[in-house]
């Protein structure tokens, strides 16, 4: 914690620094002292992370409001507040002020844990993913795994919130989303595990160094030593299974708002709101993985700019909007083509270019040294 | 008490209830996320353990997969728990020696590697350990046999599966998507050209 | 070879991206939205909203009872009754004693003011107008005469730039 405070820190602060450390020593000793220490700074790093994400999932979803908007020659939301921007707000308000319903004969625990088995897992995974070299909440050499293991279980949510609801249209749809988010889970992680074999490594800050080295990179071009070039079948597969695995358009039979009910038909309120949220904040999980693992991160496009956390939102901030911009265009799918397009395409697609990987790997031309 | 001890006997608790509500709770969906419970909480004491690679494999294909299947299986099944408990009292001696044999067994199996072993004598790896290459190092050299015959196991298993489902060609009228894809507007619909007839 | 063709443009999302360049391109054309309460979009003459009883420049009303009205109304919002009275010239002639529209019912399909043989149930302009408790929408004599008194020259004018069509 010292060392990265001081490197954050501006300079007529570290003298200060010093001292309350040493206050802090003498007072609780040094073994308690160092425990607190943690405890500490491990929650300000959370709250660092939580604080704006929240805030940033709000804002996303006023974002994809007025993106979709412009893109069907609307305006998009510009009643509340100056174009709009306090809409975010508003909704919130709204949404806490209504009655979250329970059905009479539904499994109220369960029913009101779902929302939160949808959400936390979104939240959970930021622990481990790296803003820069150093600025990470805990650095865990098998960071992807985590990620992945994690993401796995906000599929709890949704069956839960089928099952809990006691409502047949609830769980049919819990069962169609689920199956959905598994099949996709298949996809995703073969996709994965060809990134994870090119960087020879797990964890996500190594794989982001991977990316800076390679014929392009040492011309400056560094945009193009990226995975997504080298990789540019499993950055499609990756990034379309986000969108099924994400439950959004065109994938989004969960929420069809016009023809077709999902798991959460007898949520309402917060509750409800919740479950939004969880969408929001697994996208921008989403995008932030899509960044660091085929768009290199807080790597800098080119040669002769600094490598810098403004980098990663960049290419997060671009990613979301390929989201909205997807939503905006295409059609949604029928149930039956999302299942053959996850098992019967992406999942042959990702096989074939494993080995295929492989074989460039074992072969004299390897670009991943 | 050490901080790690408290969090191993935090997660300790936590699992053995979660396991005893397993086999208690009337409902099999409520056991069902029990289960899940105390597979997350069995995870947290292999996490102490520094075998992060395991724990997280554990939530990925324990928590992640299978307990999702089993609650599919479980919520569509409408089973009766009732029925299923009449026996209980008659078969519990006979289980309660086999549940008495087997921990005796497994006491025996721990206590004898314990004897020799203060809980200090752990290997301690440094941080920048990667369990994940360990694991994989030793999966495909020293244990390559054992890998490969688990994944024919796996293979024989999806065969199975699917020769149990398939019921051959399907009777219903619907048309495959794969094929639906690649339809054009020319194989369907044939545009002519005419000229204007006159009406008389 | 021309399946091939196919698969790999679908393997190359060719479709899908001309279909994101078009809705990229629409982003940034030029938005069409009307601010309703502050901007609005253009009525015609004939626009058919809220309806008013018109009167006679010296003051009587022009509806003379005959319920063609009543009669064409395909919703049956309209219910008329007529008594003999004195008009303001003050000969015997027959007018309404009661003449309601139910605006709940009516379909704003403006057979009144086709019927109507001496225009006087007409169709404003006036859209902007609502009711807070069921009975608020129903309209009687009195209430459609104040729409007409209100809205006459509106109205008059309407007409007047209606009728080279007519």
């Amino acid at each position: 914690m010292v060392e990265t405070l001081q490197q954050l820190l501006p300079g007529f602060l570290i003298p200060y620094l010093d001292q309350a450390m040493q206050l802090g020593q003498g007072f609780f000793g040094p073994v308690l002292w160092q425990n607190i220490l943690t405890v500490v700074w491990t929650v300000i790093k959370v709250m660092l992370i939580i604080g704006p994400l929240l805030g940033i999932v709000a804002y996303t979803t006023f974002a994809e409001r007025k993106v979709i908007g412009w893109m069907q020659v609307r305006i998009g939301p510009n009643r509340v507040g100056p174009w709009g921007l306090i809409q975010p707000l508003a909704d919130g308000l709204k949404v806490l002020l209504k009655e979250v319903v329970i059905p009479e004969k539904a499994d109220a625990a369960v029913f009101l844990l779902a929302p939160v088995f949808a959400f936390a897992p979104a939240l959970l995974a930021w622990a481990v993913i790296p803003f820069n070299d150093f600025l990470i909440v805990a650095n865990v050499n098998a960071g992807l795994l985590f990620v992945m293991a994690v993401t796995s279980i906000s599929v709890y949510g949704i069956i839960l919130a089928g099952w809990s609801s006691n409502s047949k249209y609830a769980f049919l749809g819990s069962m169609r989303s689920a199956a959905q988010m598994i099949s996709y889970e298949v996809a995703m992680g073969l996709s994965l595990v060809v990134v994870l074999m090119i960087s020879n490594s797990l964890s996500l800050i190594d794989i982001v160094k991977g990316q800076d080295q390679g014929l392009f990179a040492d011309m400056g071009l560094k945009f193009l030593s990226w995975n997504w070039l080298s990789l540019l079948p499993m950055f499609v597969v990756y990034l379309v299974s986000l969108f099924a695995e994400c439950n959004r358009a065109p994938f989004d039979l969960a929420e069809g708002e016009s023809e077709i009910v999902g798991y959460h038909v007898e949520y309402s309120g917060m509750s409800f709101a919740v479950f939004q949220l969880a969408e929001y904040s697994a996208m921008l999980l989403g995008a932030t993985l899509v960044a660091l693992l085929f768009l290199g991160g807080w790597l800098s496009p080119v040669g002769f700019l600094p490598d810098s956390i403004l980098w990663l939102f960049i290419k997060i901030l671009a990613v979301v909007t390929v989201f909205f911009w997807v939503r905006a265009t295409f059609p949604r799918y029928r149930y039956d083509q999302v299942m053959r397009l996850g098992w019967k395409v992406f999942i042959p697609i990702c096989l074939i270019w494993l080995t295929v990987v492989g074989c460039w790997m074992m072969s004299p031309w390897n670009i991943w040294k | 008490m050490e901080f790690k001890t408290f969090v191993f006997y935090f997660l300790a608790t936590i699992l053995v209830y979660a396991s005893l509500r397993v086999v208690t709770l009337r409902n099999p969906v409520h056991a069902a996320l029990h289960l899940v419970l105390a597979f997350f909480s069995a995870s947290g004491v292999w996490v102490l353990l520094q075998a992060e690679f395991l724990a997280i494999a554990l939530v990925l294909v324990y928590v992640g997969a299978v307990m999702v299947l089993f609650l599919f299986v479980v919520m569509l099944l409408d089973i009766n728990l009732d029925r299923l408990r009449e026996g209980f009292w008659s078969y519990l001696p006979l289980g309660a020696i086999v549940a008495l044999l087997m921990v005796a067994e497994m006491s025996l199996v721990l206590w004898v590697s314990y004897l020799d072993r203060v809980e200090n004598d752990v290997p301690q790896a440094e941080a920048t350990y990667s369990n994940v290459q360990a694991v994989g190092r030793l999966m495909f050299t020293e244990y390559v046999y054992p890998f490969e015959l688990a994944s024919v196991v796996l293979l024989v298993g999806i065969v199975a599966a699917v020769a149990l489902t398939l019921r051959g060609k399907r009777k219903s009228k619907s048309v495959s998507p794969a094929e639906q894809v690649f339809v054009k507007a020319k194989d369907r619909v044939r545009v002519l050209k005419m000229t204007a007839e006159k009406r008389d | 070879m021309g399946s091939m063709k196919e698969i790999f443009n679908s393997l190359l999302l060719r479709e899908l991206l001309k279909g994101l360049a078009v809705t990229g391109r629409y982003m940034f054309a030029r938005k069409i939205t009307v601010q309703y309460p502050e901007e609005k979009t253009p009525q015609s003459f004939r626009f058919r909203g809220l309806h008013a009883l018109r009167r006679y420049p010296n003051g009587e009303e022009r509806c003379i009872a005959c319920k063609l009205c009543e009669a064409v109304c395909p919703a049956m919002a309209i219910v008329i009754e007529s008594a003999e009275r004195e008009d303001a010239n003050g000969q015997k002639s027959r007018r309404t004693t009661r003449y309601d529209i139910d605006l709940n019912k009516c379909i704003f399909c403006g057979f009144c003011e086709e019927a109507c043989p001496v225009d006087a149930i007409v169709e404003t302009r006036v859209f902007e107008y609502h009711g807070e408790k069921r009975g608020d929408l129903y309209y009687t004599k009195p209430m459609l005469l104040a729409n007409g008194d209100h809205y006459e020259a509106q109205i008059a004018e309407d007409r007047e730039l209606d009728s080279k069509y007519r």
